[in-house]
């Protein structure tokens, strides 16, 4: 489907890459951790790695919930957009195809004091 | 039959204006909410220039209505004597 | 009201007939194209643009007089709040975070529907049309300003009400409703109508302004009252425009049909969206609740949604697409709002806070199915953190949904357990949604969405990059004064402190 125009309709997204001086957005969320309202936004070089954005931004956020500690990174799931996807933590998030607005998700089943199921 | 409503500031311009509705109209509900009163009917409710101006003791414009008027639901029909709102075509 | 009505020589059919009839003329030396350029490129088919009635056949000198007698009322009420120390006659200070909310995003709408309506009223070519469109313009520019007069009063004594129109345009929660009036006049006129006179008249100010302002007199604040009621006395008038409007569209051409579809099925859920506000403040916001936000949604969503679907079906109409959903989100909504507003508080200009016992009690009686099972655990935590002297606080920035601009804050409709994920890729690019009703919208008109303004990427972007305290200076928020907790902020002390000196002499 298309925009009814009258003239040719054709611009520029407001959130590209190049709009953030050399870093780019990640979002991340953690499954049935909703104490966090939404995912979160981080903003972070695309060189980072998976472990120093992992370890830095994204655990620091999630530090309030009581499950954050009891964390384990190396057995959590991931996925990447709608896909299933295993990080390689010593890589860039550019290496790891992790592209400018993806979204991470992050799983730890088992792992849930405050959210009922469903 | 889905109803048809309308809501009216609770004051004393509207008292005459409610009970004229309420005579006009015996399957009315007539419901008072703070600051409000809103008056529910399946299908059709009338309101009467005639039965408003008998209630006021004086001339009453329908278009009078719509000063204190908060909400309404159905389709209108406005005529000199009679507004009606009702579902059915 | 006036007592003595002059002799009549015209009935209002003929009086409204010579007004919208007898004024227009037909055009000699420009094509009809020509002075009407927006007519044809939506799709819309009309043939005959006499067939247009407007039910109600309001001339323009009844007009003045009773949009006149209105704000005679208006100004009375307005003056004795003034003279009355009104800003101290509200149930309690929390109450002003729902009038923040509301001329932060809600006025600055009515500004919007003005402009709009003023472009429509000239876009369209039928004189009945054209009448109704202009007295909606001049109602809705009565509506921002009388919001704004009267809320001026509480800008006096509060915080958070100085900066309306700059957190109108800068600060996140507010985007919903800028974004949604944004989207509907950058629309054709025919879809503005569908836009406005339909899914915000018809679906939204009902449930705005009838038990939100009830429940405003419930809380003392008689000049909201009165403002709402006001400009609502106006919407029975834009409502039923709005109904004609569709009407006449379908009634024209059987190929308008499909195109009017989509416009409701869109509106209707971009709609729903900015009701996310409205039910917030009715669950959280007020003191004193004369219903709740699902109380509120049977008797003028399903039923009176209802009704009117169910008189469209005779076109061949059918309800919303995203009805369902909404349905599901009902026992939701307000609380995922109002833990998200909680959490994010550093960049909200109003207070919230932890619902007492009392809230969560009523909260959990009018939500029995969701509020103690998903809700409840998490007002626990955070209180049990705050007395602890942890204070939940969330300075993740949050990911915004590319068509209703609001957080993600929404679960998967058979999912409350689980936030909704949506997206999809557009030109290499990829856009994130909160629900399936917003990506629908987005895949419609890809063009349109991606030009999206969204306030949160836009932080790390040129001019604030990333700086939050520059952030908070570029949207008008004072920081320790607008923000945070109700609980220690200057409006409560300034509250207690001058009701205190209102009802005593020491």
């Amino acid at each position: 489907m298309t925009v009814a125009a009258r003239a040719p309709y054709d611009f520029k997204p407001r959130d590209l890459v190049e709009n953030f001086h050399g870093k780019q957005i990640v979002y991340a969320s953690w499954d049935r951790h909703l104490l966090f309202a939404a995912p979160f936004l981080i903003c972070v070089p695309p060189d980072t790695t998976f472990r120093a954005f992992v370890e830095g931004p994204l655990a620091q956020l999630l530090a309030i919930d009581p499950d954050a500690a009891a964390i384990d990174w190396t057995t959590a799931e991931w996925q990447k957009g709608n896909d299933a996807f295993t990080p390689d933590f010593d890589q860039s998030l550019a290496a790891n195809g992790i592209a400018h607005k993806e979204l991470i998700r992050l799983r730890t089943p088992g792992l849930n004091s405050i959210t009922a199921a469903a | 039959m889905s109803s048809v409503f309308i809501a009216l500031q609770a004051n004393e311009e509207t008292r005459p204006i409610i009970e004229a509705i309420e005579a006009d109209n015996p399957q009315a509900r007539v419901s008072r909410e703070p600051a409000m009163v809103k008056i529910d009917a399946p299908g059709r409710l009338v309101i009467r220039k005639q039965t408003i101006e008998e209630n006021l003791g004086r001339d009453f414009d329908l278009q009078e209505l719509h000063v204190n008027l908060i909400t309404l639901s159905g389709h209108v029909d406005e005529d000199d004597d009679m507004l009606t709102l009702h579902w059915d075509r | 009201m006036d007592m003595k009505t002059p002799e009549k020589k015209l009935g209002i059919k003929e009086r409204y007939r010579y007004l919208t009839r007898d004024l227009a003329w037909e055009p000699s030396y420009r094509s009809h194209d020509e002075i009407y350029p927006y007519l044809a490129y939506e799709g819309i088919k009309i043939h005959d643009w006499d067939k247009w009635e407007d039910p109600f056949r309001l001339t323009m000198d009844a007009y003045w007089k009773y949009q006149g007698e209105k704000e005679r009322k208006f100004y009375a009420i307005i003056d004795a709040h003034a003279q009355n120390n009104g800003h101290l006659n509200i149930t309690d200070g929390r109450y002003l975070s729902a009038l923040k909310i509301f001329l932060q995003a809600i006025s600055p709408g009515e500004y919007a529907a003005h402009k709009g309506f003023s472009r429509a009223g000239r876009e369209f070519a039928g004189a009945g049309t054209q009448v109704a469109c202009q007295m909606q313009a001049l109602d809705e520019i009565r509506h921002a300003q009388t919001q704004i007069h009267a809320l001026s009063n509480y800008n006096k004594y509060y915080n958070g009400f100085h900066a309306f129109s700059d957190h109108r345009d800068r600060i996140w929660y507010t985007s919903v409703a800028r974004s949604f009036f944004d989207d509907a006049m950058a629309a054709g006129p025919f879809e503005f109508m569908i836009a406005i006179g339909f899914s915000f008249e018809y679906v939204l100010t009902n449930l705005l302004f009838v038990p939100f302002m009830s429940g405003a007199a419930y809380n003392g604040d008689m000049a909201t009252v009165t403002f709402g009621f006001s400009a609502q006395s106006d919407e029975a008038r834009h409502m039923t425009l709005g109904l004609e409007c569709i009407k006449f569209m379908l009634e024209q051409d059987p190929d308008n049909l499909p195109i009017v579809q989509k416009w409701i099925d869109k509106w209707f859920w971009r709609g729903f969206r900015v009701l996310g506000l409205v039910s917030t403040m009715m669950d959280y916001m007020l003191p004193k609740r004369v219903m709740s936000w699902r109380e509120a949604w049977e008797i003028y969503g399903v039923e009176n949604g209802g009704a009117l679907f169910k008189d469209l079906a005779f076109y061949g109409i059918r309800p919303p697409k995203g009805w369902e959903d909404a349905g599901k989100a009902i026992d939701h909504m307000s609380h995922q709002f109002m833990l998200g507003f909680y959490q994010w508080r550093f960049g909200t200009a109003f207070h919230s806070w932890i619902p007492s016992d009392d809230d969560m009690n009523w909260l959990s009686q009018k939500y029995p199915t969701t509020f103690d099972k998903y809700y409840r655990p998490r007002w626990d935590y955070i209180r049990k953190a705050e007395a602890e002297g942890k204070p939940f606080k969330n300075f993740g920035l949050a990911k915004l949904c590319q068509c209703c601009q609001l957080p993600c804050v929404f679960t998967e409709p058979d999912d409350p357990s689980q936030l909704c994920h949506r997206q999809t890729t557009y030109k290499g690019e990829i856009y994130h949604f909160c629900s399936d009703g917003c990506q629908d919208v987005f895949e419609n008109e890809p063009e349109k969405y991606v030009q999206a303004w969204l306030p949160m990427p836009q932080l790390f972007q040129d001019p604030v990059n990333g700086d939050l305290a520059a952030w908070m200076d570029w949207a008008f928020l004072t920081d320790g004064k607008d923000n945070g907790e109700y609980p220690g902020s200057g409006d409560q002390l300034n509250f207690d402190r001058w009701r205190g000196l209102a009802t005593s002499n020491t």
